[in-house]
């Protein structure tokens, strides 16, 4: 089998290179070679036509590039068995390949043997390869959308292929093969990974990743080619549009699988390779947000070329700053030599981008006028501004310890705190302008109007804060707060009172377009609200993230709200934490064919009434001889209960329990999923306007305009 | 005679205020500042556990770790002995390097960490504004011979007239 994986890498390497290769071929043919050729063909062969050698020549280099985009479709084919192999290898227990050996063993149960492919470094590289190709696969398949954009964009993303195909073969090939003797069972899969999450996590991450050289391959073609119109902005839209889908999911997925497995109680601790996955991110919603402004009126193109391109490198980078062991995580890949393969890649790119920038510019000038700058277009230059200045904190802290290195010698350590104090003040500046931003209109906005649809807004936010403040604590954990007794109340009051800021832009929006939609159409307004999104999916689809990250953000600022207690539990102890009381029921052990593990049974009681049994348990795993805790955790739209078995007391064997008092966790996950709908409704296309034939009596002229939505 | 009662008499108000002032800001600043328990919160809460982990250090969740458990212990003494958070901190930089605060501190080259985003904020703010003072001096597009350029009144007359028709 580890041969047929071998070759199939091999193959693979092969075919995206001659796609690479016979693509640009044919793209200099047809760019170049008509003209050059046709003068040559005039002076040697008189009698050959001129005009049908030029056409020879065309049809010569559009079969080339045929060939091109063919080759490209089979390396999908290709990378597509070596993964199938190695999934094939995990579930046959095949440990003669090393890449098995050391991520999996014979009880492993079989969805995580299917995650092994994605589990390690080489496997993991493979999968981005796949994935890659995958990509490369539906764009190429699409081609007639714009057949010569999408060949640039072919043989850009046959380059980055390449690149994984390289590192694959040379570097970190997933069919190497053990030296010696086979031993009988694997070293088993990282216990933190044999978690239902991690089956889909990952993928849904890489998906995200992976998928940013799709827009920057269209970038980069439409640069290189001078591409006329905005029509490669549109295309690239709706790619990063689903590319950024994958990655909000694969993000909070990631910080979901933080909160339920590695039971510290939290879901974000900006690891290193947290930021990675977060810096795309914030690169990439700025895009979504300037590339309207292109779209409307033609301008940021040079920024946008900008801002693909470092959504591009910055997932690049992680994937650098995971696999080159450059900067110290608890979850890094193991250090390896393929860190300098990416620095080499990411040195390459820059050049090429950068050259080509620099080269074809003029033809990215725009003539940027505003009129005022109380106005749409204001409100996305700040919102980019602090969307990549996050980014740059980001960056900026996870590179700091580094620096500090380097400069003084020692390293320092850059973490909760320093995060909390930098990006939380931006953060809320961003909130600001989500409220703000679609309150203003393209051009100007005068500040009658600004008022008259600000002003309600405002005072609800501030009723809500006011409301917050004088409510007694025991109505639960957001209420009482006194902002003036700790810092990290004050930013959860502001971060509360801007999203109902927020909430109420967003529902006014909605009320204001369905209410014109009603007056039309005599419709309800739910339904009127329903057509109106449905007409402009994209606008809406919008703001319904923007309620989503709403939801996202109140449940962060639950955070300044947690409460924690460790206790040892023996038979009927007990443990109080905020209105719970906990009663230890048992404690015993279990053992499975996988693992052995320890767990304690504990009654659950608010008010004077058990209200739940809950069972934290502590797992030890056999082949890879770790330890993994399993919190349980009990979730209400107020707080999460979060129960950690921490292990036993060795001299009388009683349980250590930790408990955590987490509010508002469950807003984060239904956020989530607010965003997720959003995008999936802004990825809709329109329905169209009603088109009204105009009757030939009665109706006047003015009453048969069609209802035109607008961004 | 007059004007000088009326001028001490609102100096005194003054300063009456001043020292009202100040009282509020000291009761603020002092609120919870002195239970223990709280301050091993907080000061804990700004210490990582140097076991490798990379938690931070109360938050770090191995029963039988080699380092949270002496931690915590060292932290709960000093903040019973009532050290100041400074000398506490300074402590445990010199028992455990300077990795062991969760945050660069507030002094020589670690300033650079808090310094430049906000710099970089400040920074893009005003250029913004700038670009946007840019955009918005540009003259008017050329209009071919004959025709007028809308201004003023009748250019908001139009701009209503549009919004009534597209703006959903």
């Amino acid at each position: 089998m580890a041969e047929i994986g071998s070759f199939a890498l091999l193959l693979a390497l092969a075919l995206s290179a001659y796609s690479f290769l016979a693509g640009i071929v044919a793209l200099i043919y047809q760019n170049h070679a008509p003209a050059q050729l046709a003068g040559a063909a005039a002076g040697r062969t008189a009698a050959l036509d001129q005009g049908s050698l030029i056409s020879m020549l065309r049809q010569g280099s559009e079969r080339i590039g045929e060939t091109a985009r063919r080759a490209g479709i089979a390396t999908f084919a290709a990378v597509l068995l070596a993964s199938i192999v190695l999934v094939i290898c995990a579930f046959r227990d095949d440990f003669s390949i090393a890449y098995i050996l050391h991520h999996s063993n014979r009880d492993l149960p079989g969805p995580y043997k299917f995650a092994v492919l994605w589990s390690g470094q080489e496997g993991s590289l493979l999968f981005w390869s796949l994935l890659l190709a995958a990509y490369g696969f539906v764009l190429r398949l699409r081609y007639k959308t714009d057949a010569r954009l999408f060949a640039y964009a072919s043989v850009v993303l046959s380059g980055v292929q390449i690149f994984f195909l390289l590192l694959l073969n040379f570097a970190a090939h997933p069919f190497a093969i053990v030296e010696g003797t086979i031993p009988a069972d694997g070293n088993g899969l990282n216990p933190l990974l044999q978690y239902p999450e991690m089956v889909i996590h990952p993928p849904m991450l890489y998906l995200g990743y992976v998928g940013f050289t799709v827009p920057f391959a269209f970038a980069l073609g439409a640069l290189i080619m001078k591409y006329p119109g905005e029509k490669w902005i549109h295309i690239t839209r709706r790619w990063t549009m689903v590319t950024w889908a994958f990655l909000t999911c694969g993000v909070f997925l990631g910080a979901h699988w933080a909160y339920s497995v590695l039971g510290w109680g939290g879901y974000w601790g900006w690891d290193p390779v947290e930021n990675a996955s977060l810096m795309p991110w914030l690169t990439g919603t700025a895009f979504l947000h300037s590339v309207m402004m292109q779209e409307k009126r033609g301008m940021l193109k040079m920024w946008n070329m900008w801002l693909v391109f470092a959504t591009f490198w910055l997932a690049i980078l992680g994937t650098f700053l995971t696999r080159s062991g450059i900067i110290s995580s608890v979850h890094a890949f193991a250090q390896s030599s393929i860190g300098d393969w990416f620095a080499w890649f990411l040195c390459i790119t820059l050049i090429v981008f950068v050259f080509f920038f620099f080269k074809n510019k003029s033809h990215l000038r725009s003539e940027h006028k505003l009129e005022s700058l109380i106005s749409r277009e204001s409100s996305f230059l700040f919102n980019n501004l602090l969307f990549v200045l996050l980014c740059f904190t980001v960056l900026w802290g996870t590179w700091f310890p580094k620096i500090s290195e380097l400069v003084q010698g020692n390293k320092v350590t850059v973490g909760a705190p320093f995060y909390n104090r930098v990006a939380i003040p931006v953060a809320l500046l961003l909130l600001i302008l989500t409220a703000v931003g679609p309150l203003l209109a393209w051009r100007k906005t005068s500040l009658e109007s600004l008022k008259r649809n600000f002003m309600w807004p405002t005072i609800g936010a501030i009723a809500v804060a006011i409301f917050l403040m004088i409510t007694p604590q025991s109505w639960g954990s957001v209420f009482g707060l006194k902002p003036w007794q700790d810092i990290s109340y004050f930013y959860s009051l502001m971060a509360i009172a801007l999203c109902v800021l927020v909430t109420l832009t967003v529902a006014s929006e909605f009320y204001r377009g369905g209410r014109v939609i009603s007056k039309h159409t005599g419709q309800g307004m739910f339904a009127s609200m329903v057509q109106l999104t449905h007409r402009n999916t994209r606008r809406y689809g919008g703001y319904i993230v923007h309620f989503g990250v709403v939801v996202v953000i109140i449940g962060f600022a639950g955070a300044a709200f947690n409460l924690d207690k460790e206790q040892e539990m023996g038979y009927g102890d007990k443990m109080t934490i905020g209105p719970y009381t906990l009663i230890c029921r048992s404690y015993t052990d279990d053992d499975a064919p996988n693992y052995a593990s320890e767990w304690a049974v504990l009654d659950v009681y608010k008010g004077g009434k058990q209200i739940d049994t809950m069972t934290p348990v502590r797992r030890f795993y056999k082949a890879s001889r770790q330890t993994s805790t399993m919190p349980d955790i009990r979730s209400t739209l107020n707080e999460d209960l979060y129960l950690v078995f921490e292990g036993l007391n060795q001299d009388n064997g009683h349980p250590i329990l930790k408990a955590h008092l987490n509010a508002l966790v469950m807003w984060i996950w239904m956020g989530v999923w607010i965003m997720l709908i959003g995008t999936v409704l802004a990825l809709i296309p329109n329905a169209p306007a009603p088109v009204r034939v105009p009757a030939p009596a009665r109706l006047e002229p003015a009453h048969a305009a069609p209802v035109v939505t607008g961004d | 005679m007059k004007s000088s009662n009326l001028k001490s008499k609102l100096a005194r108000h003054r300063s009456k205020s001043l020292h009202t002032l100040l009282l509020c800001v000291a009761v603020f600043a002092l609120l919870g500042a002195g239970d223990p328990a709280t301050r091993f919160n907080e000061i804990g809460h700004q210490m990582m556990c140097i076991c490798g982990c990379n938690q931070i250090l109360l938050e770090c969740n191995h029963v039988g770790c080699p380092a949270s458990d002496g931690m915590r212990n060292e932290l709960m003494a000093s903040v019973e002995r009532g050290d100041s958070d400074s000398l506490v901190e300074q402590g445990f930089v010199q028992k455990y390097g300077p990795t062991v605060l969760a945050a660069p501190t507030n002094k020589g080259f670690d300033r650079a960490a808090y310094v430049i985003p906000f710099a970089a904020l400040f920074f893009g703010f005003t250029l913004i504004v700038l670009v946007i003072r840019a955009w918005k001096n540009r003259p008017a597009p050329a209009i071919a011979d004959g025709l007028r350029p809308v201004r003023g009144a009748e250019l908001e007359q139009f701009r209503d007239q549009a919004r009534k028709e597209t703006d959903l």
